[in-house]
């Protein structure tokens, strides 16, 4: 049995003019033992009921507070300690990201196949519509790799916002019963994708190579491009988990938002061949097509598919010194179908061409949108920090 | 006087209740909001928390009883710093954890990586996991069910391997929201020990249950809670109940002759 303490409190007297009380008259006699017959008459007019509040000391409570070192319970730790503490949750954001893999897939028959095979179907499924259908692969020389990349690639980021635009909501109960920082979550989710992208990513390999192109150095570049996507990634999600956290409008718009982005970015088409083809969309919209080409999401696939691809990077325009009349061969044969059956070598013409933006330009966008989502992403998710639990 | 853990100063807190809509909540109705530049009318304010004052020692188990609706849980989750205060603070010596009766943690993984993952949660290191881990299984009860997603549980069973997560941590500060009302007779002890263990170890323990047995059982301080404000608050645990029970309607507990 638990010590009971006495029952005349020591601190009846505190009752402090702080408005919690609403007849201090009755006080006396309430502390005494409560026999039951005494408090039933008491009780039993429920107006009559005294209110009693031995559990307040006199004197200041922010003050008393302040003596002790206690802290607001809803108070967010300034950002160096709540970086450290971020850091020592690395394992549970492993953990999690890992559990969550496994939990995703439990229900499906083929499991964690579904990693790999969702983005190939889509991939197939743009090769038919938009490859043969639509002939978005003119000027293009390897069309399924130049794809495929795209598609993976875009994935990442695709899945990434997603998933963070809903996990603070579908983690509530988590939220609610433990206390841990809370960008854990989207942090967790952003690795989640990154596993299932490197897993992609073995299936790319092989589909690059089966397609013929060359195994080089250059492949290394992707890893530099893959940590700024990354980057990226984490800044985004978590702006769209703190948004998504307060309003579910996020998380229904978000799907057709990025649907948008994914036909601006140059997935299933060249955002270059497309502006210098004689017969391009973006030809006359030199601005329309600088815009599109600066976006993070073709920044990173451009970067990505320049390093894994050598057709890619051999085509890619200010790849090599610039040539006015092997340009203009490119910007009237390049979807041209007997010209190029001759001349299948007219596709990488483009190289001579200039570039909407060039490779070093590509690189410092990439750095610059990494950069900024972090910073932005990390303040905003980072002051409402306290208020995630509300739902 | 041990130091202080909990300080609520004068604490209000509000929800904003959102589709609690008056209007048939249809496409239309919203679009027509919307032209008109309406606040969505859904909007309701609930004032859950009418100025709390109280403050909790080192090792104090403190009951909070009160019908449904009167803000117990929401003073949990202030206390909890889950719920930002309108006005007033809640100020704590460290951070508390809180057991609800519906917090599933990660419903469709196992018990096991649950356990795992609740513990790194709190912060503990893999190796510190390695150590806790076969306490909190024997601890839960669970058995053979830790292999089985959480889904697969019984409302006990849950609640059982969530206090055991929550409970194998020394909480400065645990908050326990009904969490052990569907546990069984057995674990009811097992709970009740570990709550005692804990407050020995100079952590506050808060306790809502509309169980007063059990209140009466574990807490050596009561609030008493009506509409957001506190009716009575003290150290005198069965003198509060009996006119709780008695302002509800009931009969005040019959109990044995207090032990001397």
């Amino acid at each position: 049995m638990l010590p009971r303490p006495g029952l005349s409190p020591p601190r009846l007297s505190v009752v402090t003019n702080r408005g919690r009380l609403s007849a201090p008259g009755t006080l006396l006699g309430q502390g005494g033992p409560a026999a039951p017959d005494a408090a039933a008459t008491v009780a039993t007019k429920k107006q009559a009921t005294s209110r009693t509040n031995e559990l307040v000391p006199p004197g200041s409570l922010s003050a008393l507070a302040g003596s002790y070192g206690l802290r607001p319970s809803a108070a967010r730790p300034p950002v160096f300690t709540y970086l450290r503490q971020l850091w020592q949750r690395r394992h549970f954001i492993i953990g999690f990201a890992t559990a969550r893999t496994i939990a995703m897939y439990t229900e499906a028959k083929l499991g964690q196949l579904w990693q790999v095979l969702t983005p190939l179907l889509n991939a197939a499924v743009y090769f038919l519509i938009f490859g043969e259908l639509l002939h978005t692969n003119r000027g293009v020389p390897q069309f399924i790799p130049f794809l495929v990349t795209g598609v993976f690639v875009f994935n990442f980021t695709q899945r990434s916002v997603i998933t963070a635009s809903k996990v603070m909501r579908d983690s509530l109960p988590l939220i609610r019963a433990l206390y841990f920082p809370r960008a854990c979550l989207p942090l967790g989710y952003v690795i989640i994708e990154l596993q299932q992208l490197l897993l992609a990513f073995s299936v790319l390999i092989i589909i690059v190579l089966a397609s013929g192109e060359p195994l080089t150095w250059y492949w290394l570049l992707a890893l530099p491009a893959l940590a700024l996507q990354t980057a990226f990634n984490i800044g985004t999600g978590l702006l769209l988990a703190r948004w998504g956290a307060g309003f579910d409008d996020v998380s229904q718009l978000l799907p057709f938002i990025v649907r948008t982005w994914l036909y601006m970015s140059g997935i299933m088409f060249s955002i270059s061949a497309l502006s210098l083809l004689s017969g391009g969309v973006l030809k006359d919209h030199p601005t329309l097509a600088y815009l599109m080409q600066i976006n993070p999401a073709a920044v990173f696939i451009t970067l990505i598919r320049n390093a894994v691809l050598a057709s890619a990077r051999l085509s890619f325009p200010g790849s090599a010194p610039y040539n006015g009349h092997l340009c203009a061969v490119y910007r009237f044969q390049g979807d041209n179908h007997h010209y190029l059956q001759h001349n299948p070598g007219a596709l990488y013409y483009s190289a001579h061409c200039h570039p909407i933006i060039s490779t070093p330009q590509l690189w410092m966008y990439g750095a610059g949108w990494a950069l900024a989502a972090l910073l932005i992403g990390f303040v905003v998710f980072w002051r409402a920090e306290t208020r995630y639990g509300r739902g | 006087m041990a130091d202080p853990m909990v300080i609520v100063d004068d604490l209000h807190v509000v929800y904003r209740v959102y589709g609690a809509s008056g209007d048939k909540g249809t496409a239309a109705t919203a679009l027509v909001r919307m032209l008109r530049r309406q606040r969505r009318p859904s909007i309701r304010e609930v004032h859950a928390i009418r100025g709390i004052s109280f403050v909790a020692y080192r090792g104090d188990a403190v009951g909070v009883i009160g019908r449904n609706g009167s803000g117990k849980s929401t003073l949990l989750r202030a206390i909890a710093g889950l719920i930002p205060p309108e006005q007033g603070a809640v100020y704590t010596d460290g951070h508390g954890a809180l057991l609800g009766v519906n917090a599933a943690l990660l419903d469709d993984l196992t018990g096991e990586r649950n356990i795992v993952l609740g513990l790194l949660a709190m912060g503990m290191t893999p190796p510190e996991v390695k150590e806790h881990y076969q306490k909190v299984v024997e601890f839960s009860g669970v058995g053979d069910f830790i292999n089985l997603p959480m889904r697969t549980y019984s409302t006990g069973m849950g609640s059982r391997l969530r206090f055991s997560i929550a409970s194998a941590k020394n909480h400065d500060i645990l908050l326990i929201d009904e969490a052990l009302a569907t546990g069984d007779a057995e674990f009811r002890v097992k709970s009740h020990n570990r709550i005692d263990e804990l407050r020995a170890q100079a952590g506050t323990v808060f306790l809502v249950a509309h169980n007063l047995g059990e209140v009466e059982e574990t807490c050596n301080r009561v609030i008493w809670l009506e509409k957001g404000t506190i009716v009575r608050a003290g150290d005198d645990v069965p003198g509060i109940i009996d006119e709780y029970l008695v302002a509800t309607g009931g009969q005040p507990r019959a109990r044995e002759p207090a032990k001397s």
